[in-house]
């Protein structure tokens, strides 16, 4: 297993299928990996640029390049795109897909099929959301969060919107499941439980919350439905229904799915610390727990969503204190991925630098959760920018660069090609820096009493939103140089090599990039998976 | 590549995917509970309306094609196809029945003008809105899962006749006899609840 062999890689071998079918009829999980990630990467571009325009409006007060309604839609379908399309299935379903196999010793995932067929159902939700927002009566306007009863007033196209969200959904459902029989299933011989790798370990927890969450926002976002078709007052005061109520069964999901979106990027960090500080990972048995901890706590913390929508005090104090607990688990991971680095002999490579800023930018964002954690502090920052913020710092901070660290990890495994670091990481510099300040000054100004939503704003918060506007640019640009130096290295790239980083899972002792069937032969585990000689 | 094949894990994703059907119509049983337990008389009144006789009658039409389903399972087991193709066709026929009856059942009352969105209805009080709303969604999804149902137990039978489901290899009737029993598990809960609690 140690030397290239002359068979075809899955690239090479199109099992007889020619030109777009060998891709979009394959049902090998490295094939559909690439799907996502093509897909995924498009839906990021246009999410980006939707939210890039808002930039644009914010710059300056009043109404520069669009009207209020314009924009009620472009935070809509930003959300749409951002959350149901890019962050939650990401990197599951690119990395996922691409790796849990070959990382858990198996040929492919338990049901090929089953995955593509996920894939179809992702591409038909996310064709309905463009179609939601292009065609009809104009961009839905309500938020991604359809919140009633305006979701079941508004007159623009909120109906596929929603069943985009529920076909999502599904696509998200399937995946899931498909992961926990895989995992279950179709493990090494000798690789127990505790001898599986921590991206598998939290892709494992993630697809329990898929699993047992998404059925609650599908069934929530059909009652919508019902109420805009046939008068069903299910969130309608007027039909005797409740608006709170909606609110309660979005976020019993939708909370959930935070944990969908950090999981497996707390578990991509888990991989690329070790690998580059070149020592096993410290405390392997409390990160592969904490992870199982959070799916489990997260699911009991919906209402921190709400502390001024209406609930009684002990309901509050309840969820707030339930806040707090579920951020243990969270900092027992930062502690063990710091520890892992404490006297490592630690390789500076494009995908460490992506990993230790993640570290970076999701304490600031976990801290600043606790801020709206807290009953009191929350009342005085809800719904404002800052909460805008706290969550980019969370979701594009955390899982975005998450997402960077583990495709600038495993892209020459994938494509069997070195993009040039130094250009990677120039820009990883140009993002980070970005980043920081786009969303920092959100914080500012948030606390300072700016809405979030507002396409229009007070002159007092010039300052802040014209830095942001110009972070948003910097950020555009290293983002775009950082696609370019990939997409450059198909062509003119080294060969990468079989382990070109000196990692010690299962997917580096496999061709670059690998055959169709992964392994010649199925290997059989004998030690901890973190263990460098 | 070689086929692979686990038929334990494929009950086990049946399962699971039978645990998100649970938690779909969960959603629902919490709402219901709510609105139950914040319009409890408007509730009893409306629950008057509904033909309990119709919903016994479609009770037993169920659990007896849940039960030709699972026979179904032990025939294909002892190798009798023609029998297992007659307790399939008979559970599919059942299923067909349910509908019959909901269709004669829905068509009443939307000849008495109780149907979500009538002008009747939005007379009522507002519990007793809730009520027929509820009704006809949860019902309405349900029937939606025998068809479903329905379908997949097509595929099933076929696959029976064509032999590629065998006394070998039958994990693919015992999913579709497990989604039955779902189906008619779901409306063993529906049917006290919106019929019975009176």
């Amino acid at each position: 297993m140690e030397t290239q062999k002359s068979h075809l890689n899955y690239i090479e071998d199109t099992q007889g299928r020619k030109g777009i079918f060998a891709w979009i009829l394959s049902t090998d999980h490295k094939r559909i990996g690439i799907l996502y990630l093509i897909s995924i990467t498009t839906f990021f571009l246009v999410g980006g640029l939707l939210g890039g325009l808002m930039r644009l409006e914010l710059a300056a007060p009043g109404e520069t390049v669009m009207d209020a309604q314009t924009y009620n839609g472009l935070f809509t379908v930003h959300g749409i795109i951002m959350i149901f399309m890019v962050v939650i299935p990401g990197l599951g379903a690119v990395f996922g897909n691409f790796f849990l196999p070959i990382m858990i010793g198996a040929r492919d995932v338990a049901f090929p099929k089953l995955n593509l067929f996920s894939w179809y159902l992702y591409m038909t939700g996310a064709l309905l959301a463009v179609y939601s927002q292009f065609a009809g009566t104009g961009a839905p306007d309500t938020g991604w969060t359809f919140y009633a009863p305006y979701s079941t007033d508004s007159s623009t196209n909120v109906i596929p919107a929603v069943f985009a969200a529920f076909v999502l959904g599904f696509s998200s459902i399937l995946t899931g499941l498909n992961f926990i029989v895989t995992i279950h299933r179709m493990r090494a011989p000798g690789m127990t439980w505790f001898r599986m790798p921590l991206f598998p370990w939290s892709l494992y927890a993630t697809a329990w919350i898929q699993v047992l969450a998404t059925p609650i926002v599908g069934i929530t976002l059909m009652m919508i439905v019902a109420e805009r078709w046939f008068q069903i007052g299910f969130f309608d005061p007027a039909l005797g229904g409740d608006p709170i109520l909606y609110q309660h069964l979005f976020w019993i999901y939708s909370h959930p799915a935070v944990y969908i979106m950090i999981l497996p990027a707390m578990g991509v960090i888990s991989e690329i610390i070790p690998t580059f500080v070149k020592k096993a990972v410290f405390g392997y048995k409390a990160i592969a727990l904490s992870s199982i901890a959070i799916a489990g706590v997260g699911y009991f913390v919906w209402g921190h969503h709400m502390y001024t929508s209406g609930m009684s005090g002990t309901a509050r104090w309840f969820f707030s204190f339930l806040t707090f607990i579920v951020a243990v688990p969270s900092a027992i991971k930062v502690f063990n991925w710091v520890s892992t680095m404490y006297k490592g002999s630690i390789d500076v490579r494009t995908p460490f630098l992506y990993a230790a800023s993640f570290i970076f930018l999701f304490m600031i964002g976990g801290l600043t959760g606790l801020v709206l954690g807290s009953l009191a502090s929350d009342v005085h920052v809800h719904d404002t920018a800052f909460v805008v913020a706290h969550f980019h710092y969370i979701i594009f901070g955390g899982m975005g660069f998450s997402f960077f660290a583990a495709i600038h990890y495993w892209w020459p495994k994938m494509f069997g090609k070195m993009y040039n670091e130094f250009k990677a990481n120039v820009a990883w510099l140009i993002v980070f820096i970005g980043f920081n300040v786009l969303y920092f000054p959100q914080f500012i100004i948030g606390i300072q009493g700016m809405p979030r939503r507002y396409f229009d704003y007070l002159p007092q918060f010039h300052t802040g939103h014209l830095i942001s506007s110009i972070g948003a640019a910097i950020l555009l640009t290293g983002i775009v140089m950082m696609i370019v130096n990939l997409m450059k290295s198909r062509k003119n790239g080294n060969p990468a090599g079989i382990n070109p980083w000196g990692g010690v899972t299962l997917e580096w002792t496999v061709p670059t990039p690998p055959p169709v069937e992964n392994f010649d032969e199925i290997p059989t585990i004998t030690e901890h998976p973190y263990t460098f000689d | 590549m070689e086929e692979h094949r686990d038929d334990i894990g494929s009950r086990m994703g049946m399962w699971i995917f039978i645990f998100t059907e649970l938690l779909l119509f969960g959603g629902l049983f919490l709402v219901y509970a709510i609105y139950r337990n914040k319009y409890s008389a408007d509730f009893h009144t409306a629950a008057h309306e509904l033909n309990a006789f119709l919903g016994a009658l479609n009770t037993v039409i169920l659990l007896v094609s849940s039960a030709t389903a699972a026979m179904s399972i032990t025939a294909i087991q002892k190798g009798n196809k023609k029998l297992a193709l007659w307790l399939v066709g008979i559970t599919i026929f059942m299923a067909f029945l349910f509908l019959v009856n909901k269709y004669f059942e829905w068509g009443h009352k939307i000849h008495l003008g109780i149907y979500p969105g009538s002008e009747l209805l939005l007379k009522m009080e507002q519990g007793e809105l809730l009520f027929f709303g509820l009704y006809y969604f949860m019902t309405g999804l349900h029937v939606f899962h025998i068809i479903v149902g329905m379908i997949i137990l097509t595929v099933v039978m076929v696959k029976i006749n064509s032999e590629s489901i065998n006394s070998h290899n039958f994990v693919l009737l015992e999913n579709g006899a497990l989604y039955w029993h779902l189906v008619d598990l779901i409306w063993i809960f529906l049917f006290p609840l919106l019929y019975l609690i009176t």
